[in-house]
């Protein structure tokens, strides 16, 4: 095979990598200096994040990650079709917690345009949020686990996140995509018979959890691995925007559910974890208390959750019932006015954010008045943490990077947008 | 006085000739600042000992197509000691640069990759300023209201072989 010459990579990367400053860690004889290419095909990133890094012998000196492989332009989308029409593509931002973008994006229109979902919706939402949480988490554990070796611990938390989308799948008639939030509401109502199955498998999840971490915690391997990698300082996670587990895993005590309450937080108790090591472990360990807490809050939640509508009665905004637009005239007019020229919230720009599994998920949408958004940003969690990876991978060794990726659980369907 | 007022008044009396307007909506603030002074309105609002707004949670460009400044840079910044959220927002000329804030917040730089690779907005001293989405190629910036929706054929540049 032919040299690959310096022209055929793409020369700015290259350029980038070059231009960081770098000091030689260990004085190498051999004077094996290297760049190494790491994805987008890559089994242990995470999805198509590239990574570019500069090895002095398996010593990583410097990196840049390339995002944008995954970039399929939903911020242009989102200015040209109406606000009900994007519910769908939320699925596809972080797609390990469906329900929960749906729920930030909705906020966020809902904030928008001023009006407030009747609270039995908004209990739904919170359940499906935190039942999200622990699905997400059940894929950052075990893929983390799989990156560095323990298999096994992949099975089993894939198994109890199966469960989990056995849930969607009877609340919202989809496993995966489930679009399930509507403005001013949720879909449809969750009966009693699946709130006790959810209530079930929260109560075998505690014990099975404690089964997961009995093979993780007494592992001196993955003890060993992640102990000290991937460091990063209280200051520094503020500095370079982590939000999220990794920020919490470094004692930042910043959490949206505590911090700019939405939705019903306030009346449940829970705590939220916070290690103060900032290593990779530290993040495991926020992660696995976090979805203790998440079981915990749907507890309450289905126990608090009140009778009711589930959708808001407010014909100008909000989809009015598929029977009454079948059989009177005027909810045919708002629905035919709904779908085809979209709610019109007032003149204004709005930032809403939500306490995502990955971190902070905001939407920041400005309105003229029209259907659909001129401008719509999404703030993702994923991209923003992954900031902090060429801080975090300097000094390690190449199968640290692994490591230090799977601890800090990017999705690049939200990384690139 | 509430934290809003406090900030909008501290601000104000810091840098008298670079706000322009604030604006309350839904609960939040929004403060309009002059491009010129931006570093030192972060600074200030950074380092400040009340105020203390430490994370820089989003940075980015609007395109308002037919105004006079036809673009605005919106930065949305939260104080974790105060538990408040706070959005600036300067307006840019079409041809116009803005300093970079990554000094400030180290976060900024990712997301003014962002902006420059979707807006084509220019942040001066920024230490490396690339695309961030697209591919290094390519010519436009497709977050421009000029750009058509469904992209400009050709534009997308094929592999080398």
């Amino acid at each position: 095979m032919e040299k690959l010459k310096k022209e055929d990579a793409h020369p700015k990367i290259l350029q980038a990598l070059l231009n960081t400053e770098v000091e030689m860690i260990k004085d190498d004889v051999l004077d094996n200096e290297m760049i190494l290419n790491m994805g987008p095909q890559h089994p242990a990133t995470h999805g198509v994040l590239r990574l570019m890094l500069r090895l002095d012998g398996e010593t990583v000196l410097a990196s840049v990650p390339e995002l944008g492989y995954l970039h399929r332009g939903y911020e242009k989308m989102a200015e040209n079709m109406n606000y009900l029409d994007y519910i769908p593509h939320t699925d596809r931002l972080d797609y390990l917690a469906p329900p929960a973008n749906n729920v930030s994006y909705i906020l966020a229109v809902e904030k928008l345009a001023g009006i407030e979902a009747p609270p039995r919706a908004q209990y739904i939402r919170m359940m499906m949020c935190e039942l999200a949480r622990i699905a997400s988490h059940m894929v950052a554990i075990g893929s983390l686990g799989l990156d560095i070796g323990a298999v096994t611990v992949f099975l089993w938390t894939l198994r109890e996140r199966e469960k989990v989308l056995d849930l969607f799948d009877k609340i919202c008639g989809a496993r995966f995509t489930t679009s399930y939030t509507r403005i001013g509401g949720v879909a449809q109502d969750v009966d009693d018979a699946t709130l006790s199955l959810v209530r079930d498998f929260i109560n075998q999840y505690e014990e099975k959890l404690d089964e997961i971490e009995r093979l993780l915690n007494g592992n001196r391997i993955f003890l060993e691995r992640l102990e000290g990698i991937g460091v990063i300082s209280y200051d520094d996670a503020i500095d370079i925007g982590l939000t999220g587990p990794s920020l919490r895993g470094s004692g930042v005590k910043y959490d949206l559910r505590k911090n700019a309450p939405y939705l019903f937080y306030p009346e449940i108790d829970f705590n939220i974890p916070v290690f103060t090591e900032g290593d990779s472990l530290a993040r495991y360990f926020v992660r696995v208390e976090e979805t203790r807490e998440s079981a915990k809050i749907i507890t309450q939640v289905i126990d608090k959750m009140p009778k009711g509508e589930v959708m808001l009665n407010s014909p100008k905004k909000v989809l009015p019932k598929k029977v009454e637009i079948y059989s009177r005239m005027e909810e045919l007019i708002h629905d035919f006015m709904l779908v085809n020229f979209g709610m019109n919230p007032p003149e204004g720009q709005i930032y809403s954010a939500t306490e995502n599994p990955k971190g902070e998920l905001g939407f920041y949408i400005v309105s003229k008045g029209e259907g659909h958004p001129w401008k719509m940003k999404i703030r993702s969690p994923s991209m923003v943490n992954l900031q902090s990876l060429p801080g975090l991978v300097k000094g390690h060794m190449v199968s640290d990077v692994v490591a230090i990726i799977g601890s800090l659980d990017p999705v690049m369907g939200e990384a690139d947008k | 006085m509430n934290f809003s007022e406090k900030v909008v008044s501290k601000v104000k009396e810091k840098f008298p000739s670079s706000v322009l307007d604030v604006v309350e909506f839904r609960g939040e603030t929004t403060i309009k600042v002059t491009p010129k002074d931006i570093v030192e309105v972060a600074a200030f609002l950074k380092t400040d000992g009340e105020l203390q707004f430490n994370l820089l949670v989003d940075l980015t460009g609007v395109d308002w197509a037919t105004r006079k400044d036809r673009f605005s840079v919106v930065y949305h910044i939260f104080s974790i000691p105060n538990n408040f959220r706070l959005r600036i927002e300067v307006p840019l000329g079409a041809e116009e640069n803005i300093d970079t804030v990554s000094k400030v917040w180290k976060t900024a730089n990712w997301h003014e990759r962002e902006t420059y690779d979707m807006y084509g907005i220019k942040f001066n001293n920024h230490p490396d300023l690339r695309r961030m989405y697209m591919p290094e190629e390519f010519e436009y910036h497709p977050l421009r209201k000029d750009f058509p929706l469904m992209g400009i054929p050709g534009s997308l540049p094929l592999p080398k072989k």
